[in-house]
């Protein structure tokens, strides 16, 4: 089953077309790692699958609930993280996430259980009462990663989660990333870093708001002939910048 | 409609609040300030006129006995007594006296010999409202005097006078024509309309520029659940502060309070919730706390004061500013309050205005709930 799809999805800013006709499909329970430089649209195009943004021209479709016209259906099925910290640094830990699960209408009975379980997975419950702007920076984003998970939805956006994390929290952050891909949630995973790029199943290549490139990572090395990601990458947007330069 | 997403946000709210002392002192000590300053510093009643008289005719027990009127008057306090113009001049330019009494060499010749006899007032026309009322302070000291001489002129031919007309003023609800029992209803709405329209805005701006919006604006949480779950603190906090106003009112400036509780907890809470929509509803537009803020003061701050009878009373307004004071919430709101606390005034006679705000309400909570966009930008 497809579970993200958009076709000719395009965001612009004024002049600055963030997001150029973009076309993707993305399976279930797949992770798939949306790659590219500052400003390549990888941020926007979150938020426009997201139904936070509105596309300029394109549909997306997201769980079948359409980006647009079934924005607030859509989003009973998916959780977001920006990439921007967006939880209250004034509240507590536990204050963060009873209130998404109250947000989420997660049931009292269920509530305090499965903010065990995911402070337990995120070794946060030692920082319950701390207030999340006092947190690491690895701490934060596990925090938001627990506030998106507390209502299992079957599609999780992280954008660029793990920038600014510590090693041994980007592993503990992984780790329960693929326990969620064992239970078939989908994942679109934006990032600068390679490494990471490297685990998802499939990745797309984002440059100037166009996707260059969507294969598995081993493929698009074999593509090129390269032998990481990250040469091939160089090669493609070479090779695109020069095309452009001669039109 | 969901209660638990409403509660999860109001508690989130309150909770926030708690942690900021900024809008913690906003919400609570800003108010009490208000009144404070508007309720002592802010008096329109003009009486103990600073004086200074220059009596040319010293020597003469009839000119005293004038002066004595004046003297005994409490519209006037005598500051000073003076032999030279020089000296008046530079009362008046120093502000230390607002009018001058210069009584003429011959005054009291004048009178024994019963003719009409001058008498110079000067007065600062800076502000030429009070210079006016101090006039007619000094006419009526004169004018009773003169009918004093008259009736003593009639008695003396063995006349009585007859066939005048005594002017028996009653003030009603305001016996002693306090301005602060005028001014201080005012005051209390102006607080409600400026700290409800102020926080809210600031409120939802702060979640934009923090981020936590775009987090919370990717969840199934509906436009008309945020705006009620952000009203419910500030609701609480309106009327707290609206406690505050009117038990400030009656205890601290005397007030009475005539009409009726349950009324005034009505009619508060239909301004407060136009006041608390136009706050989300320039948030709506203004995304940073500075715009917000400034949009939120300038939209109230203005038309609360200067518009709505508060300190300048509507009848003596411009036609053309006149009917813009329709449009003003406070200016009904306002009347209530004074038809509440002086007058004891029912619904009956209120309605007019209890119809407006309600209008103002359900228009200005329609619009927030329509203008606020769960869309990013
Ligand atoms: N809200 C916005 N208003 C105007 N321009 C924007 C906005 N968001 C992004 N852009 C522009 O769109 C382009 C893509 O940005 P973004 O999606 O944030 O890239 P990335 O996440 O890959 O770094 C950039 O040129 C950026 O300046
Ligand atoms: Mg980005």
């Amino acid at each position: 089953m497809i579970t993200i799809k958009a076709s000719g999805l395009t965001r612009k800013f004024g002049d600055n077309t963030a997001v150029n006709k973009l076309n993707l499909e993305i399976e279930e329970g797949e992770i798939f790692g949306l790659v590219g430089p500052d400003g390549a649209g990888k941020s926007t195009t979150m938020r426009l699958l997201t139904g936070i943004l509105e596309p300029t021209e394109g549909e997306g479709w997201v769980y079948e609930k359409h980006i647009v016209k079934q924005a607030e259906a859509l989003k009973e099925n998916i959780a977001y993280m920006s990439q921007r910290f967006g939880l209250y640094e004034d509240l507590t830990v536990l204050e963060n996430i009873r209130f998404y699960a109250d947000v989420f209408c997660v049931p009292k009975e269920k509530r305090d259980a499965v903010i065990e379980k995911l402070l337990g997975f995120s070794g946060l419950i030692p920082f319950k009462q701390r207030l999340a702007g006092k947190l690491s920076g690895g701490m934060k984003q596990k925090l938001g990663l627990s506030c998106a998970l507390i209502h299992t939805p079957k599609v999780l956006f992280l954008d660029e989660p793990t920038n600014g994390v510590d090693p041994v929290s980007r592993r503990d952050f992984w780790e329960i990333l693929y326990d969620l891909l064992k239970e078939r949630v989908t994942i679109l995973y934006s990032t600068s870093y390679l490494d990471e790029a490297e685990r998802c199943r499939r990745v797309g290549l984002i440059h100037k708001g166009s996707l260059l490139k969507c294969d598995t990572p081993d493929n698009i090395k074999k593509e090129c002939s390269a032998r990481t990601l990250e040469e091939a990458f160089i090669r493609i947007i070479n090779d695109y910048e020069s095309r452009s330069a001669k039109q | 409609m969901n209660f638990k997403r409403i509660w999860a946000i109001s508690s989130k709210e309150f909770i926030q609040i708690k942690r900021d002392p900024r809008s913690l002192g906003l919400a609570l000590v800003i108010p009490v300030f208000l009144l404070l300053i508007f309720g002592y510093g802010l008096s329109l009643d003009i009486d103990r006129v600073p004086t200074v008289i220059w009596d040319q005719d010293a020597s003469s027990q009839l000119t005293r006995d004038f002066l004595l009127n004046f003297k005994l008057s409490k519209y006037f306090k005598i500051v000073r007594y003076t032999d030279n113009y020089r000296d008046i001049d530079n009362l008046i330019d120093r502000n230390k006296v607002l009018m001058a009494l210069v009584v003429p060499k011959d005054f009291s010749h004048y009178l024994e010999s019963k003719k009409t006899a001058p008498l110079q007032l000067l007065v600062d026309g800076s502000d030429s409202n009070t210079a006016t009322i101090a006039m007619g302070y000094a006419r009526s000291v004169v004018q009773k005097y003169n009918a004093d001489l008259l009736t003593e002129s009639f008695a003396e031919a063995g006349f009585r006078p007859s066939k005048t007309v005594n002017l028996r003023s009653r003030v009603w609800f305001n016996m002693g024509l306090n301005s602060r029992w005028y001014i201080v209803p005012g005051v209390i709405s102006m607080i409600i309309m400026i700290i409800a329209a102020l926080l809210t805005s600031i409120c939802i701006a702060r979640e934009w520029e923090r981020g936590t919006m775009e987090q919370l604006i990717s969840t199934p949480v509906k436009p008309q659940e945020l705006i009620i779950g952000k009203f419910i603190p500030y609701f609480t906090i309106g009327f707290f502060d609206l406690s505050v106003g009117v038990f400030m009112a009656r205890v601290l400036f005397g007030v009475p309070f005539r009409g009726s509780y349950f009324l005034l907890i009505i009619l508060s809470a239909l301004f407060l919730t136009g006041a608390l929509s136009q706050g989300i509803l320039i948030s709506a537009g203004a995304r940073t706390q500075l715009l917000a803020s400034q949009l939120a003061t300038l939209s109230t701050f203005i038309p609360t004061t200067l518009l709505s009878g508060f300190i300048y009373p509507i009848f003596n307004m411009p036609k053309f500013v006149q009917a813009v004071t329709y449009l003003i919430p406070a200016r009904y709101y306002i009347s209530i309050l004074r038809g509440l606390f002086l007058k004891g005034n029912g619904i009956q006679v209120m309605w007019n205005e209890a119809v407006f705000l309600l209008l103002f309400a359900i228009i200005m909570f329609s619009l927030a709930i329509r203008k606020f966009r769960k869309k990013g930008v």
